[in-house]
């Protein structure tokens, strides 16, 4: 490894492109640790927005006007509304709401919820506001005779939620989930606002002390797109794994 | 609960109106167990709704439905109790397009019954060979013909053990080769003593199979007989004009 680290410093000094993620150890602990949190951030947003659309949806379609409206007032707000002022919201309006704790680690009083958290949250929330759309559109796409045939073999409502239409309903909106999964991926750098050290943030920081801008500036956007071609990579193996013989293809016959 | 003047399944005076159309206008009909009726009559005559009034998939504005002593026309219905005894058939099959056709009749009786899976895993292969499709167990409804999928649906309803069985013109769609295959399989069933009420365009079909056969038009019936009397002597003038196109 030393062997690398040194050609690049030499590169550096031939060429005066100054990668210094590479070869400086500070830097490229920073911006390593800055990859993963922006993996780390991703993953946990993904699920939970697939969380947050599953439950949204299955609401939507409840009984209660006061539940439907509550959903709608919620997607509202999260659709409607720029995400860097939902997380901005979230961190300075609640957070410095609610009271300080007294951290166990260093002694001192911490905020409740920090600001990885609040990023986790806000985050979530934001994309899970449009799930709920995607799997709504899924789930009216899914023929009302397949609900009924259930609804005869004496299935609940829920069961006939679990069992028939979300299974139908995933398939049909896999295509929307995955643009929207995709959008919320490259969001997640909107945590750089919050001082989450996420990639972006470890980037800037970089930049800030070897004066390399450009240079950070061209390895975050190649980041970003090996990143999203990874999930993208996913959601295709999904699509072609969940893909039900005969059905909603031509010719399927 | 008994009721020794009723039929196993009896509707009295049940009306149904969907916004100001009325669809059903005061029928009543008894069937006794083990027998099997077919409806016909031409499209709009309520039939379809009338079937669907039985296993309260379409709740009725006025009447009583029984099935062997359970009120169906009743808010404290307990729905599952129901269901549980009467299996319904549609025209458009209706399987469940992400599971196999072993899994399809599999489903409800896990599901909704709790039962042993093994138990119901044998009892579904049983069923499928019942109704002549041995081999199709893991194909998907997409990858069977419209005649395979109605008989898998069939074989779905059955699988919940129902006392009593009903088929929504579930050869409509279908052509005449298939269409045959789906019928024997009705007729296998009405032979093995299934109480079956049957809406149908398939004259052939009521005359053969059949203990009765009812003629509907305006949401009520207008003439009811055994169908050799039913089809070689109509009393109403309506069942004659419509036999005389149909036949």
């Amino acid at each position: 490894m030393q062997v690398i680290y040194d050609w690049f410093l030499a590169f550096y000094e031939r060429t005066g492109i100054n990668l210094s993620f590479i070869y400086d150890n500070f830097d490229r602990a920073r911006i390593i640790k800055g990859f993963w949190l922006t993996i780390e951030l991703s993953v946990i947003t993904i699920a939970l927005s697939i969380v947050v659309g599953v439950i949204g949806a299955w609401l939507k379609g409840a009984r209660s006007g006061w539940v439907r409206h509550s959903v709608d007032a919620f997607i509202s707000i999260f659709r409607n509304t720029p995400p860097l002022v939902q997380i901005y919201f979230f961190y300075f309006g609640l957070g410095f709401m609610l009271p300080r704790v007294m951290d166990p680690i260093s002694g001192t009083m911490a905020p409740m919820v920090t600001n990885f958290q609040w990023a986790v949250l806000s985050l979530s929330l934001f994309a899970g506001a449009f799930n709920i759309e995607i799997f709504r559109s899924g789930m009216e796409a899914v023929p009302r005779a397949m609900v009924e045939a259930a609804d005869s073999l004496g299935y609940t409502r829920s069961q006939i939620y679990w069992h028939v239409v979300l299974p139908l309903a995933f398939r049909n909106c896999l295509p929307a989930l995955g643009n929207n999964l995709v959008n919320l991926v490259k969001t997640t750098n909107l945590a750089y606002a919050i001082a989450v050290p996420e990639m972006m943030y470890a980037a800037k920081q970089i930049w800030s002390d070897s004066s390399n801008v450009r240079e950070m500036m061209i390895f975050l956007l190649f980041a970003y797109v090996f990143l999203v071609a990874i999930l993208v990579y996913g959601l295709n193996w999904l699509e072609r794994a969940l893909r039900i013989p005969g059905y909603g293809q031509m010719g399927g016959r | 609960m008994t009721q020794p003047d009723r039929g196993f399944v009896s509707l009295r005076d049940v009306h149904k109106t969907f916004g100001a159309h009325k669809v059903i206008n005061g029928i009543s009909l008894d069937v006794a167990k083990g027998e099997t009726i077919c409806i016909i009559g031409p499209s709009g005559s309520g039939k379809s709704t009338l079937i669907r009034c039985i296993n309260a998939l379409v709740p009725v504005d006025r009447g009583s439905i029984h099935l062997d002593g359970i009120e169906v026309n009743t808010p404290k219905l307990d729905k599952l109790a129901l269901r549980r005894r009467v299996g319904i058939v549609f025209q458009q099959y209706n399987l469940f397009p992400h599971k196999t056709a072993l899994e399809n009749i599999m489903m409800a009786p896990i599901t909704v019954l709790k039962q042993d899976r093994a138990e119901v895993e044998a009892r579904a292969r049983a069923l499928l060979k019942k109704v002549r499709l041995a081999g199709k167990e893991g194909a998907y409804p997409g990858e069977l013909s419209g005649g395979q999928q109605q008989r898998v649906a069939i074989a779905r309803s059955l699988a919940m053990r129902p006392d009593v069985m009903l088929f929504d013109e579930v050869t409509a769609a279908l052509d005449p080769e298939t269409k045959k295959d789906v019928l024997t399989t009705i007729q296998d069933l009405a032979r093995d003593g299934m109480t079956c009420l049957v809406v149908t365009h398939e004259m052939g079909f009521a005359r053969e199979v059949s203990n009765r056969v009812y003629f509907t038009e305006g949401g009520l019936i207008v003439e009811h007989a055994p169908p050799a009397e039913f089809f070689s002597n109509p009393q109403d003038p309506r069942t004659r004009e419509f036999l005389s196109q149909v036949l």
